[in-house]
């Protein structure tokens, strides 16, 4: 038997360490890339008209977001209010009272198929039983009711990793002293949870207002010159508004849409801001 | 988003630290001439904690020396400190010297992997690979040598017989290491050891997940082994330490307390702790 | 009744034992959240449903056989419905994107579960993370101002063309399959790895040999969810790659798959209860069995790898 050269080890080892870093490489890279060209582009556009005008396709410079964002606002207070306590409750159950028997594993069966039903089926979903089958329209409240299923298995996935964080001994405790299951999951499992449930609350959040495709099948309009007045008021989201600009040809164009994902991404910000700062405050509140 | 955010909000669990009690200037009651493993003032650190305490102890060539000691008192980490398998750990420092065939591994231009080589290491919890029990044994060949399938074949079934498993799975090559018993699957760690012809053999408690047969088998194989090699074994159980190794060396707290011939040591213990110790008073 | 006290009196402890056998609130509480839990089921059944009403009164006025093997998506000017060139780009390019995806994927987990420093390790990640929230738009409007022109002068692509979305949809899947197999390597107990050390292994041998072998099933869950998740993608689709009716594997033009076409479809007239209008669901079930078969594929071939340790 002949022994391998050392040295050709090591120089194996220094190659692919290179590839590896290619892929972290793309992504930085890409990432550095899409944001400076995000700014340049959007740059003369970001003036505060960009949130206080309505959407307007002849003239570049008085073109605005405002139903857009007022939109999603509303559509995230109802999807969030539907899905935060069908999904933690959901992984309530999944977490504390299921025993892993046949017909639990239906439903994390459930759960995880529905994660990977493409997002544009949700809205065929929507586009017939609340649109159409109920009767509701092309309304804000028939967005809610989209996203909400949309958006339920994810933070059942979220909220289930911040209940089984919660270490067993803190269940056990509450139970020894003869708390009930739903006691002991309400006073103590629950509170420990929360901040992890506080984070999934607005990862679930995020996840929302970037959706666009549903809501262009449900049937947001694209050119709504008023707020919308309540659940039952057409709608347009940001997301969808400034699909409808992408589509128009030329730079002008481009940089309203460009200022309307920059718009896009700080909403998304601040949100994982409040989450990091919420998850602080909350560990050391507690501890 | 941020996903890795919902994990790192759960609460953790505050470990106390341990205090420091007062251990007397070690013994050294056996001399060892040309040592095949001598420490000089060792040290090791985990973070701040202090784990191996300027250790000096020389190693016989051939033959089976024991660590003892109570739970943490850092007889795993000086054996692994000898194939260097601490570097694998963050944040652990290592200081003095330990000197394999009168070289310092943790000199300038010492290359860990072939050291690693030359001492092999068996671990508490047998650790077979998710493979073949073939490839398993195989696995370190691979590694070190271009091999033809005969001449692995040769070696392989050279390891299994040095290790005495050979017999019980010769017609099960190809099924997986996981399906042996726990004594099986401990043997075979050591003829995957074995197979790289290894010049010593570090065995960090390897019976302690075993049932006192298999126990047996291994010590058997170790007294078979150690006509041969360089054997170092770290062990709580200190009936084993009486039966099968030559030297004692008894630790406490990272500081060598006392080294002596076995039956010197646990006969005639020269320290009140080492006797406190042998006669089960604490750990 | 009469439970005995520590002074031996006889008086019952009554308020304890009513609570100890009747709590119609746990119940009750454990029914809601049962329900809760179901309710994945339950949208499933109604997407079933939603999709399957539509496609089937839409397969009595056209056959399902010239749907699925016709070559030409024309509804609207030729009353054509033959889906081919949709599944032809959709699995195309969802193919396509996790060529580019996969290996930049996995490579990303490798190196930060392997070679990076924690510190480097506690930076990247949620760069990572960022990439992965990032909105689908955002990543379409870089295909077109980006990736386009620089296809257009290097290839002589056109304007709207299958690599923009390619490239693009590559890269948004990096950080599934990063997330994902890192979990996967991570869950590789330390023994294995400290048992490839001890016989002398580079890290990279360790990683290789052992490691990955080890979490073989994880890691091709995570493939297989990104080749889902490309599958389904629609903005990026429906800004960048065009528009096509006919079926072509031409990647530097135009291209149409099923999830973009449901999208483009909808934005423009749709007349209720015409033809057109229910090829959309058709289409959508499609697209759903799709996905479905891919997820119940990884189900599966997760079960039949687990390994031993798990």
């Amino acid at each position: 038997m002949k022994p391998k050269s050392r040295v050709v080890r090591k120089a194996k080892e220094a190659g692919f360490v290179i590839i590896f870093l290619a892929g972290i490489g793309v992504a930085l890279g890409v990432l550095g890339v899409l944001l400076a060209s995000l700014i340049v582009t959007a740059a003369p556009y970001l003036t505060p008209t960009l949130i206080t005008n309505y959407a307007n396709y002849q003239d570049p410079t008085r073109a605005g977001y405002a139903a857009a964002i007022a939109g999603t606002l509303w559509i995230l207070s109802l999807t969030l209010i539907f899905s935060l306590p069908l999904g933690i409750g959901a992984a309530i159950y999944l977490e504390e009272y299921s025993h892993g028997g046949r017909i639990s594993r239906i439903l994390q069966a459930g759960v995880s198929n529905l994660a990977g039903v493409p997002s544009v089926v949700f809205g065929l979903l929507g586009l017939l039983v609340f649109v159409r089958g109920l009767h509701l329209g092309a309304v804000v409240l028939a967005g809610a009711l989209t996203l909400t299923i949309l958006v339920f298995p994810y933070v059942v996935i979220t909220a289930r990793e911040a209940i089984r964080a919660v270490p067993q001994s803190i269940r056990d405790a509450a139970l020894a002293m003869g708390a009930t299951k739903w006691q002991a999951i309400r006073r103590q499992v629950l509170p420990a949870a929360a901040p992890g449930l506080l984070t999934a609350s607005i990862l679930a959040a995020a996840r929302t207002i970037g959706e666009t495709a549903p809501l262009i099948v449900i049937g947001a309009v694209v050119l709504q010159t008023f707020l919308p007045y309540g659940p039952d008021s057409p709608f347009v989201a940001l997301p969808v508004q400034i699909y409808a600009y992408i589509d128009l040809p030329g730079p002008e164009w481009q940089g309203v849409s460009a200022a309307g994902m920059i718009v896009l991404l700080l909403i998304l910000f601040a949100f994982n801001a409040v989450a990091i700062v919420g998850r602080n405050r909350m560990q050391r509140m507690r501890w | 988003m941020l996903r890795s955010l919902v994990k790192r909000a759960a609460p953790k669990a505050v470990v106390p630290e341990p205090e420091v009690l007062q251990v007397p200037p070690p013994l050294t009651l056996v001399d060892v001439e040309d040592p095949a493993i001598e420490s000089r003032n060792l040290s090791v650190w985990y973070a701040r904690k202090h784990a191996i305490r300027e250790v000096n102890l020389k190693i016989q060539r051939k033959g089976i020396t024991a660590i003892i000691g109570p739970s943490g008192c850092g007889k795993s980490t000086y054996l692994r400190a000898i194939n260097r398998m601490n570097d694998t750990i963050r944040n652990c420092r290592t200081t003095g010297q330990l000197l394999v065939e009168s070289e310092d591994v943790y000199g300038p231009n010492v290359d860990p992997v072939l050291l690693r080589r030359k001492v092999g290491l068996i671990f508490q919890k047998p650790n077979p690979f998710p493979k073949t029990v073939y490839r398993n044994v195989a696995f370190g060949i691979q590694l070190h040598y271009r091999a033809t399938k005969e001449e692995l074949d040769r070696v392989v079934e050279a390891a299994l017989r040095q290790a005495n498993l050979w017999d019980e799975v010769k017609d099960r090559l190809d099924d997986s290491a996981l399906g042996l018993s726990g004594g099986q699957q401990q043997r075979l760690c050591i003829a995957r050891a074995l197979a790289i012809h290894p010049e010593m053999l570090l065995m960090d408690e390897p019976c302690s997940a075993l049932d006192p047969v298999a126990t047996a088998k291994i010590e058997d194989l170790m007294f078979e082994l150690k006509k041969v090699m360089t054997i170092v074994i770290v062990t709580h159980n200190m009936q084993q330490a009486a039966r099968i190794a030559d030297h004692t060396a008894f630790l406490y707290l990272g500081k060598l307390v006392e080294y002596n011939v076995t039956r010197e040591l646990f006969e005639r213990p020269t320290q009140e702790l080492t006797e406190n110790y042998i006669t089960g008073r604490f750990g | 009744m009469g439970g005995a006290n520590a002074d031996g009196t006889g008086a019952p402890l009554a308020s304890l034992e009513a609570k100890w056998v009747w709590q119609p609130g746990e119940t009750l509480v454990r029914t809601l959240l049962f329900i809760a839990a179901a309710f994945a089921i339950i949208a499933t059944f109604a997407i079933v449903f939603a999709l399957l009403l539509d496609t089937v009164i839409f397969f009595g006025r056209v056959s399902p056989l010239d749907f699925y093997t016709g070559t030409k998506w024309s509804p609207v000017i030729d009353g054509l419905y033959g889906v081919l060139p949709l599944i032809a780009g959709t699995l195309l390019i969802a193919g396509g994107a996790v060529v580019i995806g996969i290996p930049l994927g996995l490579s990303a987990a490798i190196f930060l579960r392997e070679y990076a420093p924690a510190r480097v390790r506690e930076i990247l990640k949620p760069v990572l993370e960022v990439l992965a929230g990032i909105p689908s738009i955002v990543f379409g409007f870089f295909a077109l101002l980006l990736v386009s022109p620089t296809l257009k002068a290097w290839f002589g692509a056109d304007y709207f063309n299958a690599t923009n979305a390619i490239i693009v949809i590559g890269i948004m899947v990096i950080p599934i399959v990063s997330s994902l197999s890192e979990d996967a390597l991570t869950a590789v107990p330390t023994d294995l790895r400290d048992g490839a050390f001890a016989l002398g292994a580079t890290r990279f041998e360790a990683m290789g040999r052992v490691v990955i072998p080890a979490a073989f099933s994880g890691i091709m869950a995570s493939f297989l969810l990104a080749f889902s998740r490309a599958v389904g993608e629609t903005m990026v689709v429906l800004i960048a790659a065009g528009e096509n009716v006919n079926l072509t594997f031409d990647v530097l033009g135009p291209m149409s798959t099923l999830a973009g076409d449901i999208a483009r479809k909808a934005t423009g007239d749709l007349p209720v209860g015409s033809d057109l209008y229910r090829s959309l669901f058709a289409v959508g079930f499609t697209l759903f069995v799709i996905t479905l078969l891919i997820n119940l594929t990884s189900d599966i071939l997760r079960h039949r790898f687990r390994e031993a340790y798990d």
